[in-house]
């Protein structure tokens, strides 16, 4: 290959350039996004494991040397139970939202091209939405005062004293209403992609209908549904605004204890230490993608 | 053979379930009583109250500086970038995607925190200055997502054919590449634009006293009481923002016809 690099590349010719040469237009383009990302995005995220081994300061910011105090509170008892629950809570929404989602995108992947586009427009709408307003909106259906919970008092399918808000329930239902959509685009492209003919041929070889869908159209979407696992678990894994606007003390998530340290107790090596280990348990399953994404290619699978 | 009318059926729930809140919300904005419980009467004195609102007035400034000043320099940035990614395939575009690819994945509390204690350690004064760095930071990176997307169904041999008829470095520059690209840029540009008026947790981090958006000033009032001003307040940024992406579906498509 060496010789072939060696070859003058013309420079009227605009198209991708073949690897090896350096340039001073490609210095020019490429030094501002990067010097920007290095300095507000890489040495940040460095920082918020550094910043975990140093002791506070009282003032609220950080004090001098190097302790290991905030890995030691972060075993505390406490912990393993709000990281538990995140990891359940973030697991559960993003499996439903796969769930609702597989029906939608199989559904738009067989409309026709014109009411497709409107469909889709209708789902992605609500999400342009305010995040908060969404979540506000929750509040405002799920109130103990609201018609949704006078309703089912009416109906006697829940006691009078019984709450929709604040708990662990309120969580999931605004997780999977926020990041729902998240999962529906990816599935949806997927799913466009699809050849429907596979489907037919596997019900005229006798597959029952659920049979024929389960065996032949969740592998041909395995892709998305990959991404959309994505897409959804991460943000939730991360979540705070949600747990602290319509749960309660009870049901605490990583992303409120972060917050807490650094709003309330004004700790920021404990809030990076709670931050360093978030980053590591969203490390996991884009780890585990990038493998996935690595054998398909090498296996030789499906492009 | 017969479909199952399930997909159907499953996504007109779905679609329910997405609009449910939302027209409670706006319904609940006309309602003459504070809370959800019973109609007392249609009124528009909530939006009254709105406009008299100090905190939301500044909060509004606050929200179309910044979102304009992030746009701007995460468009020009994030396109610069998504030409450097497609343009050249040194290992210095390696690391360059990587980092491209960074504040897509991050979750934005982690954003968030860092860029805090990165103004902390370097003693920066939290205000505007500091939300607009933070925006632009994510901002590009869906900028350069959005225009790389675009160049890779670019003919190259237009850019050659515009240099055989004699046009200059520049002259190409500005009469052939950018007027093409210029659906992705535009479509870019939205998105940062769109996502930074929508931001609450990372500004929440970064913003000082005085700084606030409207977001964190949503949140502000979500937290200490004034439920029925947040719905006035939700319908009028939900109505601005569902313009802003329906006049973008029509002008994206009329171009397409």
């Amino acid at each position: 290959m060496k010789p072939l690099r060696s070859i003058k590349v013309s420079p009227v010719h605009d198209g991708p350039l073949k690897p090896g040469r350096l340039d001073r237009r490609e210095w020019a383009l490429t030094l501002p996004t990067i010097i920007w990302l290095v300095l507000l995005f890489a040495v940040p995220t460095a920082l918020v494991f550094l910043i975990a081994l140093r002791p506070a300061n009282p003032a609220g910011g950080i004090g001098e040397g190097w302790t290991l105090a905030t890995l030691k509170d972060l075993m505390q008892p406490a912990y393993p139970a709000i990281i538990w629950r995140t990891v359940w809570l973030s697991v559960v929404a993003t499996a439903i939202c796969l769930g609702l989602a597989l029906p939608v995108a199989y559904y738009l992947a067989r409309l026709s091209r014109r009411s497709r586009q409107w469909v889709l427009l209708l789902v992605i709408l609500p999400f342009w939405s305010n995040f908060l307003i969404r979540i506000f909106a929750w509040r405002t259906v799920l109130h103990p005062d609201g018609w949704l919970k006078q309703g089912l008092v009416f109906l006697r399918l829940m006691p009078e004293d019984a709450t929709l808000l604040y708990n662990s329930g309120a969580i999931l239902l605004v997780l999977v209403y926020t990041y729902l959509p998240f999962a529906i685009l990816p599935l949806y492209a997927a799913a466009e992609k699809f050849d429907f003919a596979l489907l037919e041929a596997a019900r005229d070889l006798g597959a029952k209908r659920f049979r024929a869908w389960c065996t032949v159209f969740l592998p041909g979407v395995s892709r998305g549904l990959l991404t959309a696992l994505l897409v959804v678990l991460i943000p939730a894994l991360g979540s705070y605004a949600i747990p602290d606007l319509v749960g309660g003390p009870g049901s605490e998530m990583i992303g409120n204890k972060i917050a807490q340290r650094v709003f309330s107790d004004r700790n920021l090596p404990h809030a990076a230490g709670l931050s360093a280990l978030l980053a590591m348990a969203v490390m996991v399953p884009v780890i585990v993608m990038l493998l996935a994404r690595r054998d398909e290619s090498k296996g030789g699978g499906r492009p | 053979m017969k479909r199952s009318r399930f997909p159907f059926v499953a996504t007109t729930l779905i679609l329910v379930f997405l609009y449910l809140p939302i027209l409670v919300l706006f319904a609940q904005s006309f309602n003459d009583a504070r809370f959800g419980g019973s109609w007392n009467g249609f009124t528009l004195k909530w939006y009254k109250l709105l406009f008299e609102h100090r905190g939301v007035i500044t909060a509004t400034e606050n929200t179309l500086i910044v979102a304009v000043t992030a746009t701007l320099l995460s468009t020009v940035l994030g396109t610069l970038a998504a030409w450097a990614l497609h343009r050249f395939q040194s290992r210095m575009q390696k690391v360059h995607q990587v980092l491209i690819y960074g504040p897509l994945v991050v979750p934005d509390i982690l954003m968030g925190i860092s860029l805090l204690l990165l103004f902390v350690n370097l003693s920066v004064p939290l205000g505007l200055g500091t939300v607009i760095v933070a925006h632009s930071t994510f901002g590009l990176s869906y900028v350069a997502f959005v225009v790389l997307g675009r160049l890779q169904e670019f003919d190259h041999s237009l850019l050659d054919a515009a240099r055989d008829l004699g046009a200059g470095s520049w002259t190409t520059l500005w009469r052939v590449l950018l007027p093409l690209l210029w659906p992705g840029i535009a479509a870019g540009a939205l998105l940062a634009f769109t996502l930074s008026l929508d931001d609450f947790v990372i500004t929440f981090f970064v913003a000082g006293p005085g700084s606030s958006t409207l977001p964190v000033q949503v949140y502000g009032m979500m937290k200490h009481g004034q439920p029925a001003l947040i719905n006035a307040l939700s319908v009028l940024f939900m109505s601005a923002t569902f313009g802003i992406v329906l006049a973008s579906q029509f002008l994206l498509r009329k171009r397409y016809d």
